[in-house]
């Protein structure tokens, strides 16, 4: 029995959110890796082109719920999505005729590239800030929980409770099915086998008469989708506050790159690695060693590795020793 | 001469803005922008020695600051004796314990063959020194961070003058470098760029969070200062008397000696505060030009010609005989020294150290702007991208607020557009540095003033 409550513990307290939270980055260092890997730069404007996007779902959830549409025990949100889709798809598409297009014909050097994505990240930033203002939103509304603690511990009997929040059981199911779709898409249409050439070897996609124009416009798309996907799924299970999209850059750059950049499975892996770094590295294991071990060894201290604090250092750390060791990633970066 | 018009007028120009927001706003706020201006330069010319001569991209410029500031606070502030009898030797301790596990790595590094034994050896070393660190340090942190918190509840500093801060910051900015650079200068230019800037962000992290070194985020207030403080000055005869003869005319309409003496007053308030300004200005100009000297000199000897060619083509470079592993790293660490010096500079002027104020925004994309407004591998670009950018920066919000105001004055003062405008005007400034450098990098790549090659 109390093996089973110390399952229970790990279970609720590390595992399920690190598996949300690592959807979530997963999403986002899979844009990251697609835009490296086609477009050839590293983007600065990630973390506010997520956000972007779900400003748009933050309003239009807002303006549903004034002319009464609301989606049953689901999120709103959701219903807002492909609307969202939209505009990003239309910004980035705006971004791209008139910043990076230049610079691509060019062939300019990434680092150039990467600094007009600097640019594009401030300019970005200030469009958001005077649309929706810098301060915190939430704009999650049906059903909170899927499963509450005391419902679980009624039903099996147990000591500790298990909680799904809603918003964790919708992250994980949309990511996969997002991801799932993509990456049939990249593997068995024609379309996405010659982003996959294109990315490869560029002269080469180019002799066998692969469209240049074509290529870059679907790697815009499905980067609109998952960057606005990604920044809603996080935005419903936190809140929405563009400050901390323009941070969680930083984690999903550490994704991508853990994974081994240019490569979305790498991407989709490394946003779980680092997930679950981040919370199994400060995660306070006195009440799961209660539960294992005979009362005589019982801790007295928290038994937490590193702080919380730390919980940015720890995904920054892993990425260092990646570069140091294995500068290409756990798998071979590069490759689409 | 004519080399040099292109830069004497914009330098004008940039004087005069500064001199037309002393006249308009005040002069309190123009020296405040001037000075925050030059912390700029020097930011700027040290991104722009990585960037301009070696093509080296550092987005670490915010963990070079931050050591920086923590620098001033750990020199000038005067040492808590209380924390030291608490928590000293087990603090000092741990210090002992990490330099014996860098030798002792760098010993195994040498004298055993690469080989998976190396490898556990070293990994050895590290767990059973974090586990000794945490076991010793842990108990000693939390009596420091007992010690009347409040007020202190940190270690404290050395208690020395606080110029003396500015070069320990460079110091310690350099320390860093080196690190950073042993560990990530190998990697392409992107990668380099997202490596400093998460590693940075590692630094700045452990400086908030760690309150027995500097108290973290809630910050050490009433920082030593070079410059005399506003309060001495006021009650200080010569000064007041300074004023007096200054402003003598003004005070002469005064009606009544009532008034006199309340103008009198209000004037060496203001005074004082320009003083106090002025003396920062005046340090901070013998910095930025001891500085720009020294790079000037250093961009035109035959060191900067060899950067250059490493920076232009680093396989010639090395197949003409230069070590360009070892240059890098040297002018990585050269440049993160004077970001250093900035940092010091910079908490200087505050008064106040605020760990949870450096954020890559600020500390790093808006100098970076800096560097590619003003003109990479020009150190007279540098200072001037310190400031143009630094100027936007702030009078963003009242260029804005001018603006709206003029398209939005034939809406009535209460339509939402104009009101939810208005209260976004600081957001602005976002949008003209972004703009900036957009066009900037589209129409004028090299800079506002472009890198100049003497030939010889």
């Amino acid at each position: 029995m109390d093996l089973i409550n110390a399952v229970i513990v790990l279970l609720n307290y590390t595992v399920i959110p690190a598996l949300t939270y690592g959807s979530q980055l997963a999403l986002g260092a899979i844009f990251v890796t697609l835009i490296y890997g086609i477009l050839r730069f590293a983007n600065f404007a990630t973390g506010d082109m997520m956000s972007f996007g779900t400003m748009f779902a933050v309003l239009l959830t807002y303006y549903f719920q004034s002319i009464g549409i609301s989606f049953g025990f689901l999120p709103t949100a959701l219903l807002t999505i492909p609307f969202a889709i939209f505009m990003m798809i239309l910004y980035m598409l705006l971004i791209d005729q008139t910043v990076f297009k230049y610079y691509r014909i060019k062939k300019s050097p990434p680092v150039q590239l990467a600094m007009v994505s600097v640019g594009v990240m401030f300019v970005t930033q200030a469009v958001i800030r005077i649309i929706i203002g810098p301060t915190d939103r939430r704009f999650l509304d049906g059903e909170k929980f899927i499963l509450k603690a005391t419902e679980f511990k009624e039903m099996t009997g147990l000591a500790e409770g298990l909680t799904i929040k809603s918003t964790q059981m919708i992250t994980i199911v949309v990511t996969i099915i997002v991801v799932a779709i993509m990456f049939w898409f990249l593997n068995k249409t024609k379309t996405g086998t010659s982003m996959r050439a294109y990315s490869d070897n560029e002269d080469l996609a180019l002799l066998s008469g692969i469209d240049p124009k074509k290529v870059v416009l679907i790697t815009w798309i499905i980067a609109g989708i998952l960057a606005t996907i990604g920044g809603i799924l996080y935005g419903l299970d936190k809140s929405y506050r563009p400050f901390v999209y323009f941070n969680n850059m930083l984690p999903i750059f550490a994704a991508a790159i853990v994974g081994g950049i240019g490569n979305p499975y790498g991407a989709f892996f490394g946003g779980y690695v680092i997930a679950f770094a981040e919370i199994f590295l400060t995660y306070a294991y006195k009440r799961f060693l209660v539960y294992i071990l005979p009362e005589s060894l019982e801790p007295n201290s928290l038994m937490q590795l590193l702080s919380t604090d730390y919980k940015f250092a720890i995904s920054f750390s892993i990425l260092v020793i990646v570069l140091i060791f294995r500068p290409s990633g756990i798998f071979e970066g590069k490759r689409i | 001469m004519r080399n040099y018009l292109n830069i004497i007028v914009a330098y004008s120009i940039m004087m005069l803005l500064i001199i037309l927001v002393g006249i308009f706003q005040s002069w309190s706020i123009a020296l405040t922008i001037f000075n925050y201006c030059m912390i700029s330069a020097v930011m700027t010319l040290g991104a722009n020695i990585q960037w301009g001569y070696a093509g080296l991209i550092n987005f670490g410029i915010m963990g070079y600051t931050a050591l920086g500031g923590l620098a001033v606070v750990l020199v000038s502030v005067a040492p808590v004796p209380e924390a030291w009898s608490v928590g000293g030797v087990n603090m000092m301790t741990c210090l002992g314990i990490i330099i014996i596990m860098i030798f002792s790595t760098r010993y195994i590094l040498k004298n055993i063959q690469k080989s998976n034994k190396r490898n556990y050896l070293i990994a050895g070393i590290i767990i059973v020194g974090l586990i000794l660190i945490k076991i010793i340090a842990g108990p000693a942190i939390e009596q420091i961070e007992a010690v009347d918190p409040a007020k202190t509840g940190f270690l404290g500093g050395l208690g020395l003058p606080v110029l003396f801060s500015w070069i320990v910051g460079g110091l310690f900015a350099a320390g860093l470098a080196f690190i950073v650079g042993k560990v990530a200068l190998g990697l392409r230019a992107d990668y380099l760029a997202i490596a400093t800037l998460l590693i940075a962000e590692i630094v700045v992290s452990i400086i908030k969070h760690e309150d027995w070194l500097a108290r973290g985020v809630k910050n050490v207030i009433g920082l030593k200062r070079p410059a005399p403080y506003e309060i001495d000055l006021q009650t200080s005869p010569w000064f007041i008397n300074l004023v007096e003869k200054f402003h003598s005319a003004k005070l002469d309409l005064a009606n009544s000696l009532s008034e006199r003496q309340d103008i009198l007053n209000q004037l060496v308030i203001d005074a004082s505060s320009v003083y106090v300004k002025l003396c920062f200005a005046g340090m901070f100009l013998v910095v930025v030009i001891i500085l720009l000297i020294i790079t000037q000199k250093a961009l035109y000897s035959p060191w900067g010609r060899m950067m250059r060619a490493i920076r232009d083509n680093e396989e010639a470079a090395s197949a003409m005989g230069k070590n360009v592993v070892k240059q890098h790293l040297f002018i990585f660490i050269l440049g993160s020294a004077i970001v250093g010096i900035a940092g010091a500079m910079m908490v200087t002027n505050d008064g106040l150290f605020t760990p949870g104020s450096y954020r890559p925004m600020r500390y790093t994309f808006v100098i970076w702007v800096m560097v590619i407004v003003g003109g990479t591998g020009n150190n007279f670009g540098a200072i001037l991208g310190g400031f143009v950018v630094w100027f936007l920066w702030v009078e963003a919000a009242p260029i804005a607020l001018f603006f709206i105001n003029l398209f939005t004055a034939h809406l009535p003062e209460t339509n939402e557009i104009k009101v939810h405008l208005i209260n976004s005007a600081p957001y602005f400034r976002f949008l003209l540095v972004g703009i900036g450098l957009l066009l900037i990098m589209r129409f004028r790549p090299q800079g506002i003033i472009p890198e100049k090659i003497i030939k010889q």
